[in-house]
């Protein structure tokens, strides 16, 4: 248990991840992101009367393939209910959901701490339901009304609920971090969180240290970034302290945190808010999933990520921190695979991909999956880095290009003219050239101290690289360079 | 099973059902009937019978994750109450 002062903190989880089905859980609309308002809104979706739901049963193989992630007890028969609450952005009136049933049951997830160690963080279900719609307080029309939008509503969700067996943020962040990770490795969601595909709902309270009695918790809901989960975890925790040491108490609430403000806030309360009044869904029949889907999802799993993060140590020969953060992702692993396969090179290829290629797309915060430079073409660069035929410092330069859409490694260095010389008979010639017109600086040479002579290699070096333009291959320039030099002592 | 006058106003409320003042002795009446037969019925024996989520038998039958429903925004607007920029409008909600 981590202390803070005599405190102890306990932290549980819900995460709403937006399965990536073509179609809606319940209706043929498409929940493809971003299209017009209400375009994607069909009559099942606006609850019109006489509609009937038929769910989409690769919704419920993804469920499963969660299930089967996270080694837990798949609901071979689950049932929906409908949770009964009134908002203009859910026109039916109720959630579709699951509540004693769910087709996910109990299971374990392992996150990685920064000291090396491992936990166990366990689920405590996950089931199907469906989104609601989104609800605009201001935009393009009357004041005085809200916007509805109902594109969103009836997107398959899964709802992921773990244990309390958090107890920093660090363990909450690692936590939320791997579901992600493992969420995208399987393909269930495509993970843009700032598209919403997964929200975190926070539970937290805190407990005099060593005490068995937990806490009164709050909620913080639908933080959509990890640095958010972070900050609201440590401002919560500070909250509630704070109070208690001051002799006050924890009133059981569901709080809001801004990002932009880095402020939480109490929403409203409703006294009836939680009287949901479930009861089975007359619409829908017991799901029933059979052990023969279950054996053939689970033979056609996709890698999760510790299994692929050993797979690059071994097959890579990557170090386990390398390892750890391309394999961690899905996109950067297929990105990183791809483009090795055509450069040859794993270790500089990963160097490149966590180095120049990652902080290049967060900066202009693009995605690896829609990254300017494709994967063939980061391997084709580093290619020709590990060939020698450009140097690290130029392959920025065509990197550069390749991202502003000036074509392959290959076609900028041919017409940039940054081919690295390593044709020795040239280099030769190239030095011998150098040293005679600078007659002075070779006397200098020869009349220096052994010892010290190393030192002057670097004027020789300056004055045959800018001869070459910079084209130069330096470390055969160095070779060629000594040698000549001690020919003439 | 008696129904107390408080309950039926709360579910009133959480239903978004108005119950006329003249009429909740009434209402109260009649939901306490329909709750004596749910009573009748709790006093079965069901200790061998196990659980159903539905009282049909079968199982739900799944849809292919294909795009049917197409666009139809103009045609479930036009009945709408009130749109504009195609979202449906609404008295201002605040959470």
């Amino acid at each position: 248990m981590q202390s803070i002062s005599g405190w102890d903190t306990v932290i549980g989880l819900e995460v709403h991840v937006q399965l990536a089905t073509k179609t809606k859980i319940f209706s043929g609309a498409s929940t493809a992101f971003g299209a017009e308002p209400n375009t994607q809104a069909c009559a099942i979706d606006l609850a019109m009367p006489g509609t009937l739901p038929v769910l989409n049963k690769q919704a419920v193989h993804y469920a499963v393939m969660f299930g089967l992630a996270v080694d837990a007890e798949i609901g071979k028969e689950s049932a929906f209910e409908r949770k009964n609450y009134f908002y203009p952005d859910l026109p039916k009136g109720y959630q579709t959901t699951q509540l004693e049933k769910p087709i996910v049951g109990r299971g374990n997830v392992e996150i990685q701490l920064a000291d090396g160690s491992t936990k166990n963080i366990r689920i405590h279900h996950a089931h199907l339901e469906e989104d609601a719609g989104k609800s605009l307080h201001e935009g393009d029309f009357r004041s005085g009304t809200s916007g509805i939008d109902l594109n969103r509503a009836g997107t398959p969700l899964i709802e992921i609920v773990s244990e309390p067996d958090m107890t920093s943020a660090e363990e909450a962040v690692a936590f939320a971090k791997k579901l992600h990770s493992i969420v995208t490795s399987i393909g269930i969601c495509d993970g843009e969180m700032s598209q919403g595909s997964m929200r975190f709902d926070v539970n937290i309270s805190v407990k005099p240290s060593g005490s068995d009695k937990l806490g009164t918790r709050t909620e913080t809901k639908n933080l959509n970034s990890f640095k958010f989960m972070e900050e609201c975890i440590a401002q919560e925790v500070d909250r509630q302290i704070d109070l208690l040491e001051d002799g006050g108490s924890i009133t059981q609430e569901t709080r809001l945190y801004n990002g932009e403000t880095k402020t939480a806030r109490s929403m409203r309360s409703k006294e009836e808010a939680n009287d949901y009044r479930y009861f089975p869904c007359p619409d829908l029949l017991p799901v029933v999933v059979t052990d023969e889907t279950i054996e053939t999802l689970r033979r056609n799993l996709p890698e999760l990520p510790d299994a692929r993060q050993a797979r690059f140590v071994k097959q890579y020969g990557l170090s386990d921190y390398d390892a750890d953060i391309l394999g961690s992702d899905a996109g950067m692993s297929v990105y990183f695979e791809t483009a090795t396969e055509k450069s040859g090179n794993a270790k500089l290829t990963a160097n490149w991909t966590m180095g120049e290629l990652a902080a290049r797309l967060n900066s202009e915060a693009i995605s690896i999956a829609n990254s300017p430079v494709s994967a063939e073409q980061l391997g084709g660069l580093i290619a020709r880095i590990a060939d020698n035929s450009i140097s690290g410092k130029m392959a920025k330069e065509v990197f550069e290009g390749i991202w502003t859409g000036e074509g392959s490694a290959d076609e900028i260095i041919e017409a940039r003219g940054l081919k690295q010389v390593s044709d020795s008979g040239a280099l030769e010639q190239m030095v011998a050239d150098v040293l005679a017109a600078n007659q002075a600086m070779v006397d200098d040479y020869i009349n220096t101290d052994q010892a010290k002579r190393k030192k002057k290699l670097g004027g020789f070096m300056g004055q045959i690289m800018k001869a070459s333009k910079g084209q130069a291959n330096p470390q055969q320039v160095n070779q060629i360079l000594a040698k000549k030099l001690n020919e003439l002592l | 099973m008696n129904i107390k006058r408080q309950e039926i106003e709360k579910l009133a409320t959480l239903a978004r059902i108005a119950i006329d003042e003249s009429t909740i002795a009434e209402v109260t009446e009649r939901l306490g009937s329909v709750l004596e037969l749910v009573d009748q019925l709790q006093a079965a024996d069901t200790s061998g019978v196990e659980a159903i989520s539905h009282p049909m038998q079968g199982t739900q039958r799944l849809r292919e994750d294909e795009v049917t429903e197409l666009n139809q925004r103009q045609a479930l607007q036009a009945i709408a109450p009130d749109t504009e920029e195609g979202l449906f409008l609404v008295p201002k909600v605040i959470e």
